[in-house]
């Protein structure tokens, strides 16, 4: 069997051993898998509503999948797209609520400025990786509970001490009647063409660009890209910066589209997290965070239908997309046990 | 309020914030100095606080005041049990430790969220019946100035938690099962070489971790927040990482740090009846410890350095 096959194989078969822990676990807590699973189906595929909120829920998947794969591909864990995704919520949200501008001018507006406060957020650990040698992993977590709080304190300052900003200008939102027509009123906004636009973007810089060849060349082997004249902590830092713009786009779509304002959290979205399975499961290539991000947003948000409709707690998909990660990260094995069973057939 | 009357109101609360802490930092200790970086560590914590609840509210009626000491123990064999996942996704299976941390934590949260709601039919728990108390150390409580700021207002699980920090310390640095230990995390091959098993150490490193944070979860889930629900964890399990790193991998260390994250925490919660403090808004004290750990590990604050296989995965008769 071909490296490649395998390479596609591995995620698959993660997926399904995800999907039978998640049936053994129902089962074993007293729950009927089969019930489970055709709420977990309805609560995606059942009607153009749920549709359309499915769709909703991946575009975050995405951005967020895509600033995880950016970073891998440059040879750097950005566990900070929760951080980064906040910041960017809070900065589209405030710039959508405290100026008034045309629609042509506010929303861009708005939608950049998600994108520069997420890429600060990567900046800073990519600086001090690229000046200091410090570990971008550590620096990244604690970026997140910094923006947590952070963001907080800057949401009651916003609003007076309330907790909530109130609803952005309509000149700055995403929201479109015409697919909230098409999927009988969901929350379904422009963004998923930002989102994709954003892959093709990935893509792009990546695959097409000198400084894309630069920043994958650094990840590789940053002494080989020094001895050929990079200037490796510049790209290290631009690398982390943009991925961090990605990930506070992230946080744009929730801003603009999704919810319309920001209010104080408690604790941190999940999506940022989820990026890192979206990316893993990916192998962290543009193409396959789609995959990704369509597979456990979907999960994501057709658990909710689970408890209504089979009496599940909806924890059981955080589970299954927990497991999966573990299958995926364990790829190693899977590769090993594929590679065997393929022996075994050639030598029949 | 006098600055004496502060300290006496601010240093028991600040130890009872730290004693989670510090027995979560020691188990990222050992685990990262054995070469095995544990994000996890938060997940395990949720984890120990969750099964602390459960055998709380399950056993009350059985054992009565002994309660929340048999939920210690309780959580430190289910957490450490749970921890093996880590073990087996990082060392047999040279999973990204990182990532195999990640999926501990979603998972952790998910599984103890799911249990909740299955057996007690709602997002969180009842709160706990017996709670750990504080009270006096005897003899000690008696030592003038001291006495009340360290002695007359405790938990016994801060005592607890530094005593452990202590035998960690003389665990890790006086004893051949720590020089192993050090030696599997610094030089694997090395170690390996000498007749070290290197899997084995590691193996028992990470489920110290997982015992050692499994029980400050149940501490802080049966005296700080007396029930368990999705937030009751919500970053400590991180703070700990960060004590680890400030206190640069080292037991004592830990420990000190800890507790100055503890005085943080403490800050920022009572500081509001502290003047000057509460001139201070509270979001500077809440960030306090991270920001501090990104400055210590610039190398601000003296130079952290990890042990130096960690994260890495051995693989035997590769150089």
């Amino acid at each position: 069997m071909s490296n490649r096959i395998i390479n596609l194989l591995v995620p698959v078969v993660s997926v399904i051993l995800g999907l039978l822990v998640g049936a053994v676990v129902m089962l074993v807590s007293g729950y009927d898998p089969i019930e489970g699973y055709a709420a977990l189906w309805d609560g995606i595929f059942g009607d153009a509503y749920t549709i359309g909120e499915t769709i909703r829920q991946i575009t975050p998947y995405i951005l967020a999948g895509l600033a995880v794969a950016f970073a891998f591909r440059t040879g750097l864990f950005n566990i900070g797209v929760e951080g980064q995704l906040i910041v960017g919520w809070f900065a589209a949200a405030y710039v959508g609520i405290a100026v008034d501008l045309p629609k042509i001018i506010h929303l861009p507006l708005a939608i950049l400025a998600a994108a520069a406060a997420g890429a600060l957020w990567g900046f800073i650990p990519g600086l001090l990786k690229a000046r200091f040698k410090v570990h971008e992993v550590i620096v990244t977590i604690m970026m997140n509970y910094v923006a947590l709080h952070t963001v907080n304190a800057l949401i009651r300052t916003v609003s007076d001490g309330g907790d909530n900003t109130g609803k952005i200008h309509p000149s700055a939102s995403l929201r479109s009647d015409f697919l909230e027509n098409m999927t009988d009123f969901s929350r379904l906004h422009y963004g998923i063409i930002i989102a994709l636009a954003m892959v093709l973007v990935m893509w792009l810089i990546l695959e097409k660009t000198t400084k894309g060849f630069e920043l994958k060349s650094v990840g590789l082997n940053h002494h080989a890209s020094e001895y050929a004249g990079m200037n490796v902590n510049k790209n290290i830092i631009l690398a982390m910066s943009i991925s961090g713009a990605f990930a506070g786009l992230g946080g744009a779509m929730e801003a603009l589209g999704t919810f319309e304002f920001i209010s104080v959290k408690g604790g941190f979205t999940g999506i940022g997290f989820d990026g890192i399975a979206v990316a893993l499961l990916g192998a962290n290539t543009p193409l396959g965070v789609i995959f990704g991000a369509v597979l456990f947003g979907s999960l994501k948000y057709g658990a909710t239908n689970m408890p209504n409709a089979a009496q599940i707690p909806e924890e059981i998909v955080s589970i299954i997309i927990a497991i999966i990660i573990f299958f995926v990260a364990s790829g190693y094995v899977i590769r090993l046990f594929i590679e065997r069973l393929s022996k075994k057939k050639e030598a029949k | 309020m006098n600055f004496l009357e502060i300290l006496y109101f601010l240093v028991p609360v600040a130890i009872a914030y730290a004693a989670p802490l510090i027995l979560t930092a020691i188990g990222g200790v050992f685990s990262e100095r054995s070469g095995v970086v544990n994000i996890g560590l938060e997940g395990l914590m949720v984890v120990g606080a969750f099964i602390g609840v459960y055998f709380n509210l399950t056993f009350a009626d059985t054992f009565g005041a002994g309660t929340p000491w048999m939920a210690l123990l309780a959580a430190m064999v289910v957490a450490g049990v749970f921890s093996l996942l880590h073990a087996v996704a990082s060392v047999t299976f040279r999973a990204d430790q990182v990532v195999s941390g990640v999926a501990i934590n979603l998972l952790a949260v998910a599984i103890c969220l799911f249990l909740v709601k299955k057996i007690y039919g709602k997002g969180q728990t009842d709160f706990v019946q017996e709670r750990f108390l504080r009270d006096g150390i005897p003899f000690l409580e008696k030592i003038p100035f001291f006495g009340p700021m360290f002695f007359q207002n405790v938990y016994w699980t801060s005592v607890l938690a530094i005593g452990i920090a202590i035998l960690s310390w003389v665990v890790l640095y006086y004893t051949p099962f720590g020089l192993r230990l050090r030696a599997v995390g610094e030089h694997p091959m090395a170690a390996d070489t000498m007749g070290i098993n290197v899997s084995r150490m590691r193996y028992i490193a990470v489920m110290i971790s997982g015992g050692l944070a499994g029980i400050g979860g149940a501490i802080y889930s049966q005296s700080i927040s007396q029930d368990f629900g999705h937030s009751t964890i919500n970053g400590q399990g991180f703070m700990a990482l960060a004590a680890m790193i400030f206190g640069k991998w080292h037991p004592l260390g830990a420990m000190g740090a800890a507790l100055f994250f503890g005085i943080a925490q403490a800050l920022s919660i009572v500081g509001s009846s502290i003047p000057y403090i509460k001139e201070i808004p509270s979001v500077f004290l809440l960030i306090l410890p991270y920001v501090l750990t990104i400055l210590a590990l610039a190398g601000f604050i003296g130079k952290a350095n990890a042990p130096k296989a960690s994260g890495v995965p051995y693989i035997k008769g590769k150089r």
